[in-house]
């Protein structure tokens, strides 16, 4: 049994592949006994301490980035070039909350208590995603994935004295428990029919050919409903507008990127791993056959997307309306799992970079809006244009991009997925997806047509809005990416191109 | 700049743009000298450009070619040729006169020169591009700025037709993109073996591999194209975007609308569609035809009952477009000359008339047809410019909207002769729509409300006057313009009819 087969760990590994997670490991005691010495009224040490360990480990796995992986703990965890490539995402992520939770009223205001912690905190997903994306075996998946959970059901119910935030840390909890609950069921089936924690065990053993395919797709199932809870896909969306919309502001931009991608990377590798045939990855050949696995992706796809758009055309809230607008980006990602081709992956990767960048810009406006009007309605936002013009132009970028028109970055993303699908003929999974794209036209405009073309009502307030100096530059810093990469996407497109096949030649 | 003349006509409107953003808004002088300034330089190098073009090739010229993206094939590939020249040429004319057009715009300068700018630039990019991945950003780069142009500056009802626009648009461009794709995975670049999004090997059929040479396949993208360029065109039954944005968007905006863009679906027609997919454009010519029929009957229809001058003038576009697509549509020389060639004329004309309306809604603050009577007396100069303008819309012999029309119905005749005679009645309903109004608005007793009403002024008449010389050159001797486009064009009915 492979199970009783666990290597001592090597210290020198750890040193050596791991040295941004322990970096982070680091920074969250740090950050955490700071914060006990200063008894929780100083914020600014644990804000700085987070900061700084994170750029640091941000910087390691930038020179990381291209280097010879390998295995840490005894095979539980690879790094790869995909988890290099993630590893690089999600500390961007955690620093980019950082830097902007800092200068939010909802975490920073006067009445709040224990603001420390979520820095602390922040910096905790951060590592856990991590592990996420190095899981190679069915313990450390699992692990991994309830290290994200628990921690992001203690961030959404961060404001303590607030019915919203608390219940939606509620549901997040229940939800996460029942869904993990399905997927350790699969999971425990796919180690039944094969023997085996490890992926690649697990992929030897359904290569024997002596599998039961009705099992294997029971198996497969559950699994993919534990994944699709933590991406948030059709049918297991159910609590994500309501924890966007209750949690924080920051922290509802932290979700909607960070654990998002790491359940992308979690189930990139897990199912290329098991279920793709082999390096060339031409997997309609291989193992898959069993199960239609394409046309399972296809439906699961098409069907969030076209649920996330149809339902955000009818919000009126802008977080809530980014919630459905998250569920349905992870539609059009999923496009990208279809055939499970290195095209189709490593355009999801591209659309993860990109979709960082816009989606944490358009949720950091609503934060620094927030901290002016204390609303997210777009009835209250009217005119809102011309009082931050700047803020509001790069708001227009993220927009344009979340939409998916050029010359914005997530056009180019978009046509990644849309060129890697039909080069399969996949045609009517890319005309829903091209529709929908239409559609979101209609409601990320929504927010456009508040702020600019609507003529606000008589007597109201059109004073100037000043936004600190940090939310400005780290608006700018999301925005340069934003507009950048939809016109030289190249360099980008490349890395993520490399990390996908530096995993797939690994195998 | 005489390297990249094209880069330069496209880019220096987005350098002028930067520099406006830079500028504070109080200084509003200064932001709409910048923005006629960056405006003007695309014009003198479209004078510099129809001085050195060469009229005999049939080749692309001024050509600039890059790798862009190396990864996916993409190419900084620009270049004209005879088709695209006399846009490239109309699109510089109008967006400088439309500049100055706007010096009355009294909201948000700021951002309105830097989005009209930035509009300049796309629209400049779009008849520049020989990469189809280039021309599509170009081609989506106009919307964001033309959303809100008119949603900020426009009239009433300006939320509704912007997002109606942008939607319609979209709509069509990803079915445009779709079949974009489509081309780019199923076309072989005969120098390096991989896909390509260069529209030179896209038109050359031998580079499509097996599955871009079966019919349905070829019919099915033609179609996604179509659509894409028809609903900017508009062709019925996709214009209803039209009069809404041209009645709501403001002055200069509906002169670069009608002006520029409903040519590039025409455009795009000519360029994409025909060389690439010529079984199917030969196949889809009739029902290009009758379609054009129809929009220059719908459009004459719909154009004689509307009240609001604005309105009436959108559609007059409807109807005139619907001669470039029946040109389009016959395959023959003078068809497809007078095609483009009404293209350009109706840019010129349709300004004159959307400048026109733009003047005596200034002063009277509405466009009802009924609502004035006998202005002639009041604006004798006004009157005589407007009426210009709309005998050169119905085709009056002399004016440059007659030789067009008379080319395209020679051409058309000897293919469909049905189609050409129903489509004459179009313009015999377009006489009678231009003259009903032109009585009810400058003729009969005089209306006492407007008797304070000055004349056109001397701005106003700037931007008119040049259009108006084109308008009586071009009537009387249109060679330099047919010059400029004669060989490519007769060509392209070679490649594509045999």
């Amino acid at each position: 049994m492979e199970l009783l087969h666990v290597n001592i760990p090597n210290w020198s590994d750890l040193a050596t592949h791991w040295r941004p997670e322990v970096m982070l490991v680091g920074t969250f005691l740090l950050a955490l006994l700071g914060d006990l010495v200063v008894r929780g009224r100083r914020p600014a040490v644990p804000f700085t301490v987070a900061l700084v360990g994170l750029t640091m480990a941000g910087i390691c796995a930038v020179r990381k980035l291209g280097v010879e992986g390998g295995t840490v703990m005894g095979d539980l965890v690879v790094v790869d070039g995909l988890a290099a490539f993630f590893r690089i995402l999600f500390i961007f992520t955690g620093l980019a909350t950082v830097l902007f939770a800092w200068t939010s009223e909802e975490i920073m205001g006067k009445k709040r208590e224990n603001k420390g912690e979520f820095f602390a905190l922040t910096v905790l997903l951060t590592l856990a995603a991590c592990v996420m994306a190095e899981a190679r075996d069915l313990l450390m998946l699992f692990l991994s994935m309830e290290a994200v959970g628990i921690v992001s059901y203690v961030m959404a119910g961060y404001m303590r004295g607030s019915l919203r935030s608390t219940e939606a840390s509620l549901k997040y909890v229940i939800f996460g428990a029942v869904s993990s609950a399905i997927m350790l069921y699969g999971l425990s089936l796919l180690y039944g029919m094969t023997g085996s924690m490890q992926f690649e065990g697990i992929r030897a053993g359904l290569q024997t050919g002596d599998v039961n395919a009705f099992g294997l797709l029971v198996a497969v199932v559950l699994v993919m409903a534990g994944m699709s809870y933590k991406i948030a896909a059709v049918p297991f969306h159910y609590w994500a507008p309501d924890v966007y919309e209750g949690a924080p502001t920051p922290v509802s931009a932290l979700f909607s990127v960070g654990p998002k991608a790491a359940g992308f990377a979690l189930m990139i590798r897990f199912f290329y791993t098991t279920l793709a045939a082999g390096p060339d990855a031409n997997a309609s050949a291989g193992l898959i056959a069993q199960i239609n696995w394409p046309l399972l992706m296809a439906v699961i796809s098409a069907a969030t997307m076209t649920y996330g758009n149809l339902v955000a055309l009818r919000q009126a809230n802008v977080k809530r309306m980014l919630a459905y607008s998250s569920i349905a980006h992870v539609g059009y990602l999923l496009m990208g799992f279809v055939l499970l081709t290195d095209a189709g992956l490593q355009a999801i990767l591209f659309y993860l970079l990109v979709y960082t960048f816009m989606n944490l810009g358009a949720f950091f406006f609503v934060v620094a809006v927030n901290n002016h009007l204390k609303s997210e309605h777009l009835d209250d936002w009217v005119g809102l244009g011309f009082r931050m013009p700047w803020a509001a132009s790069l708001m227009i970028i993220f927009l344009g991009s979340l939409t998916g028109i050029p010359p914005f970055a997530g056009f180019a993303a978009k046509l990644y997925l849309f060129t890697a699908v039909m080069d399969r003929q996949w045609f009517w999974l890319v005309i829903v997806a091209g529709l929908n794209s239409v559609i979101s036209l209609y409601y990320y405009f929504k927010v456009a047509k508040a702020m600019f073309l609507m003529s606000p009502p008589e007597g109201a307030d059109m004073s100037p809005l000043k936004l600190h100096w940090l939310q400005y530059t780290v608006l700018g810093v999301l925005a340069i990416p934003t507009l950048a990469l939809g016109l030289f996407f190249g360099r980008f497109k490349g890395l993520a191109d490399r990390a996908i096949e530096m995993m797939t030649t690994g195998l | 700049m005489g390297e990249h003349i094209l880069s330069w006509m496209t880019f220096f409107p987005v350098i002028g743009a930067a520099v406006i953003a830079f500028i504070p808004s109080e200084r509003k002088e200064v932001i709409k000298t910048v923005a006629a300034a960056a405006a003007a330089v695309p014009l003198i190098l479209a004078v510099k450009l129809f001085m050195e073009f060469d009229r005999a090739t049939t080749s692309f010229q001024f050509v600039e070619h890059y790798t862009w993206i190396k990864s996916f094939n993409i190419e900084y590939f620009m270049g004209i040729d005879g088709l695209s020249v006399p846009m490239v040429l109309l699109t510089a004319l109008l967006s400088f006169l439309c500049v100055i057009a706007s010096w009355n715009i009294a909201k948000a300068e700021k951002g309105y020169f830097a989005l009209f700018l930035i509009l300049e630039a796309g629209m400049m990019g779009v008849f520049c591009a020989l990469d189809f991945f280039l021309f599509y950003v170009f081609w989506e780069v106009m919307l964001l700025p033309m959303y809100f142009l008119i949603g900020i500056w426009g009239g009433p009802r300006r939320e509704y037709a912007a997002i109606k626009f942008f939607l319609y648009t979209l709509a069509g461009s990803v079915l445009m993109l779709l079949a974009m794709i489509a081309f780019y995975l199923n076309t072989t670049d005969p120098v390096t073996g991989g896909h390509t999004f260069n529209m030179l090997h896209m038109f050359d059929q031998a580079n499509h591999n097996s599955w871009l040479q079966l019919t349905n396949i070829r019919h099915l993208l033609w179609l996604g194209l179509f659509i894409g360029f028809a609903i900017k065109v508009p062709i019925f039954p996709f214009h209803t975007w039209l009069p809404d944005a041209h009645v709501e968007a403001p002055t200069a905006v509906s002169v670069i609308l009608a002006g520029v863009l409903l040519k590039m679906g025409t455009y795009g027609i000519l360029r994409i569609s025909y060389p690439m997919l010529p079984d199917a454009a030969v196949w889809f010519a009739p029902a290009l035809a009758i379609l054009g029929a129809i929009n220059i009957l719908y459009g004459a229809y719909c154009a004689m009952a509307q009240t609001d001058m604005k309105k009436l003038v959108a559609y007059s576009s409807v109807s005139h477009m619907g001669y470039v697509l029946l040109g389009m549509a016959a395959f023959t020389e003078a068809g497809i000359n007078g095609a483009v060639l009404q293209m350009f004329n109706h840019g010129t004309i349709t300004a004159m008339m959307f400048l026109c309306v733009g003047v005596i809604y200034d002063r009277a603050h509405h466009r009802e047809i009924n609502g004035f009577g006998g202005l002639g007396l009041q604006m004798p100069i006004y009157t005589s410019v407007f009426s210009f303008a709309l005998f050169a819309a119905l085709g009056l012999p002399g004016l440059s909207g007659f030789v067009g029309e008379a080319m395209i119905f020679m051409g058309v005749f000897p293919v469909y002769r049905t189609v050409a005679i129903v489509s004459a009645l179009g313009l015999i309903i377009g006489a009678a729509y231009v003259l009903w109004m032109l009585q009810r608005v400058f003729l009969g007793p005089k209306n006492d409300k407007y008797d304070d009403l000055p004349d056109i002024s001397t701005r106003e008449l700037v931007t008119l006057v040049p259009i108006g010389i084109l308008v009586l050159l071009f009537g009387v001797y249109p060679m330099p313009v047919l010059n400029l486009m004669k060989a490519s064009l007769n060509n392209l009915i070679k490649v594509v009819a045999g």
